[in-house]
């Protein structure tokens, strides 16, 4: 018998956010190769909205990520619009800032609830439920639902902000601000989570841009990549924000980077509303695109996502391909597995956002 | 010899009787015979005394289940929700979990060691059972209140969970579970030294190995916890190890090992594996009760199993609130703990014994 065993961690196994099978080959506790098997919910997506129309496609969009479905959402109109040529009016953009920051919170929150389970503190995944039931009730107010919003159009946003929003979205915020430093008391003085997360995980800014990572995993390792600020859509290039980033490239640099970036959504969310314009939410479009292709990317919550839709001109898209954050970060985690004990794989995967509804599409 | 002894010396006696009357009355031989040798001197002591352990038994469960109760309310208040609400406060919960652990299908892996996978986890609860008969309530409620080594002979049962589990964990015949048996060997091991030497300093201040003396020495000098501070903390730290509960929760570390050794167990059995832990739990607040805090010495305005179970409940309350705060360490880090940190403290609480003891202090 070999000293060394293969585990498999999933694809029913606790730790696993999702369907999906991590097996890991251990040498006492160490961890000396590992390999995520993915597939498990693979639905064919991408084969799929190669029978529908355009507008058939937007609800779809969103059943890709149930963690932040609105961004998936807005990527997919994004794109289209780009594809026929027509643009949101302004009132449409800022709202659509407005929603995407809130969901980035929402979505934060969400991960760092899972983190929370998968360290061992049901208090830090309560406590961070507790303030995403905010945010999820703004959501509601803004699109009627909670988890799948399908609340942007091609050529806009289905309806215009409901009364008052302004106002109950600025006061959940300073809530939030409050009780999001109790969340940092609870996980940053707190003397086992630091153990459990500093110098664990670590990735270097080069292995981490030539593993291809984005997002938070990839600014944690002190690559200050955001598109928001790269490649600005939307009307990003107007809010004032900080590209949060650290430099340390381990498993408690990403729970920071996404900590601050919380914070700034907050500030990009409240000027978003404060500068609003008024005006038209939508604009018509046409049925069919005009032929061609077009590759257009956000920063997701979780790290850059892209669509590009190849048009024949008909109603139905050609080709529609999705490249998933999850899908490259996961495939960037033996590198940040290697040398470390089994328990550590919760924290390293945990902070990861693991969402195998885009990873497998 | 307890009240209660007495008290069930005498039923045992009134119950032989008339079991002997009755035998009697068939005019046999022989039944008469075993009568008469029912109501010897031996068979009442020992009726009697299995009756105390089974009262006893029950009694501590119930309280141990209470700790599993209080746990689930106060870590839903610090989790800012409301904890269990089935029943009066929540408190049938216990009893709804019961029932449904009862009446699931007991399942045994194919390739597993069937023999020692059956025997493993009952050694397990074994030792766990066996260890409320070791931490007295009073000096009147007791199964042998007064035994002169009763200290050694609860750490003595308690560290032969570490073996159980072991073999529970290898004879499932899952990764996971031999992962969940190491590691729970490993961690027991660890921190059971540094216990071991709290409680030594504590015999070297009091000179008395039994509960009864080691109490009384703290209801007429001072309670323990304020001498032997360090040795307390230290006590209190192991032992939140020791009953495996988070931050030291790496045997059954859910996140990585599914439910750790006992991955593979079902119905009841995992139950009262699951239970044993609250149970391992109760025993090891009990024992800081008695070593630290006076045991059930208090103002006479309640009983004194009142004031050994508050305590205990206090004591507790503090396991509660160490859950809530922190998150699961490795076990690295937990063997680091108790052989660099935790073992050092216990020895130099050793010394601050001793030296108040060649001081005269006490």
């Amino acid at each position: 018998m070999s000293d060394e065993m293969w585990v498999n961690m999933g694809p029913q196994h606790p730790f696993n956010h999702g369907l999906w099978n991590l097996r890991v080959r251990l040498n006492g506790e160490t961890i000396t190769a590992a390999e995520p098997i993915i597939g498990y919910l693979h639905r064919g997506w991408e084969k799929m909205v190669e029978n529908r129309t355009y507008s058939q496609i937007v609800p779809l969009a969103d059943r890709l990520c149930y963690g932040s479905s609105l961004s998936w959402n807005h990527l997919y109109c994004l794109s289209a619009e780009r594809l026929y040529g027509v643009e949101a009016p302004t009132r449409a953009k800022y709202i659509r800032v407005v929603a995407l920051e809130l969901q980035r919170i929402t979505s934060h929150l969400c991960w760092l609830m899972a983190v929370g389970t998968d360290l061992g503190s049901y208090t830090i995944m309560t406590w961070t439920i507790r303030e995403r039931e905010l945010f999820l009730d703004l959501l509601c107010q803004l699109s009627g639902a909670r988890m799948t919003y399908n609340y942007c159009r091609i050529g806009g946003v289905r309806s215009d902000i409901p009364e008052n929003f302004e106002r109950d979205v600025n006061r959940t915020l300073d809530e939030f601000e409050k009780r999001l430093r109790d969340i940092e008391a609870l996980c940053d003085e707190n003397e086992p989570f630091l153990m459990r997360t500093v110098g664990i995980g670590k990735i270097d800014a080069k292995t981490a841009m030539n593993l291809g990572l984005t997002g938070p995993i990839m600014r944690a390792s002190g690559v200050e990549m955001d598109l928001r600020r790269l490649d600005p859509y939307e009307v990003y290039q107007d809010m004032k924000f900080d590209i949060c980033y650290a430099t340390d490239g381990d498993v408690y640099a990403r729970y920071r980077v996404r900590i601050d970036e919380m914070r700034e959504s907050a500030k990009i969310v409240r000027q978003a509303l404060a500068e609003m314009p008024k005006g038209p939410v939508r604009v018509k479009v046409p049925r069919c695109p005009p032929k061609g292709t077009v590759a257009c990317h956000v920063e997701d919550p979780r790290g850059e996502s892209l669509m590009y839709i190849v048009s024949d001109g008909t109603e139905r898209p050609y080709r529609l391909k999705v490249r998933s954050p999850n899908f490259v970060n996961l495939s960037a985690s033996p590198a940040m597995l290697l040398g470390f004990k089994i328990s550590d794989v919760p924290a390293i995967m945990g902070v990861m956002d693991m969402c195998i509804g885009e990873t497998d599409r | 010899m307890s009240t209660l002894y007495h008290e069930l010396t005498n039923f045992t006696e009134w119950l032989l009787g008339l079991v002997a009357s009755l035998l009697d009355w068939t005019k046999l031989g022989f039944l008469s015979d075993f009568g008469d040798w029912l109501q010897t001197e031996p068979v009442v002591t020992l009726v009697a005394t299995l009756l105390v352990a089974v009262i006893f038994l029950i009694t501590a469960m119930m309280f141990g289940l209470c700790f599993i109760w209080e746990e689930r309310k106060f870590l839903g208040r610090f989790m800012d929700r409301r904890g269990t609400q089935v029943g009066m406060l929540g408190f049938f919960q216990n009893f709804a979990d019961g029932i449904k652990v009862v009446l699931k299908e007991h399942i045994v892996p194919k390739d597993s060691d069937h023999a020692l996978f059956e025997m493993a986890i009952f050694a397990y609860l074994a030792s766990t059972f066996m260890l409320f008969g070791c931490i007295p309530f009073s000096d009147n409620f007791a199964v042998f209140p007064n035994v002169n080594l009763a200290v050694l002979l609860g750490i003595a049962i308690f560290s032969f969970g570490p073996f159980a589990i072991l073999v529970g964990g290898w004879a499932s015949n899952n990764k996971f579970t031999l992962i969940g048996g190491m590691r729970a060997a490993a961690q027991l091991i660890a921190l059971e030294i540094p216990l071991l030497l709290c409680v030594v300093s504590v015999v070297v201040l009091t000179g008395d190995l039994s509960f009864v003396g080691i109490v009384s020495w703290q209801e007429h000098n001072i309670w323990l916890i304020v001498p032997l501070f360090i040795g307390a903390v230290t006590f209190f730290v192991a032992s939140v190890g020791e009953s495996e509960r988070i931050p030291f929760d790496l045997p059954e570390a859910e996140a990585e090992l599914v439910e750790g050794w006992a991955t593979e167990y079902g119905d009841v059995r995992w139950g009262l594996q699951m239970a044993s832990d609250y149970f391992r739990a109760y025993i090891l607040c009990g024992l800081f009760t008695m070593l630290f805090l006076g045991g059930w010495a208090g103002p006479d305005f309640i009983w004194a199993e009142a004031w050994y179970l508050a305590k205990t409940f206090i004591v507790f309350f503090f396991f509660i609130w160490v859950r809530a705060a922190t998150v699961r360490i490795r076990t690295d880090q937990i063997l680091k703990l108790g052989w660099r940190r935790l073992l050092p403290l216990a020895v130099l609480n050793l010394f601050v014994a001793i030296a108040l003891k060649l001081a005269g202090v006490f």
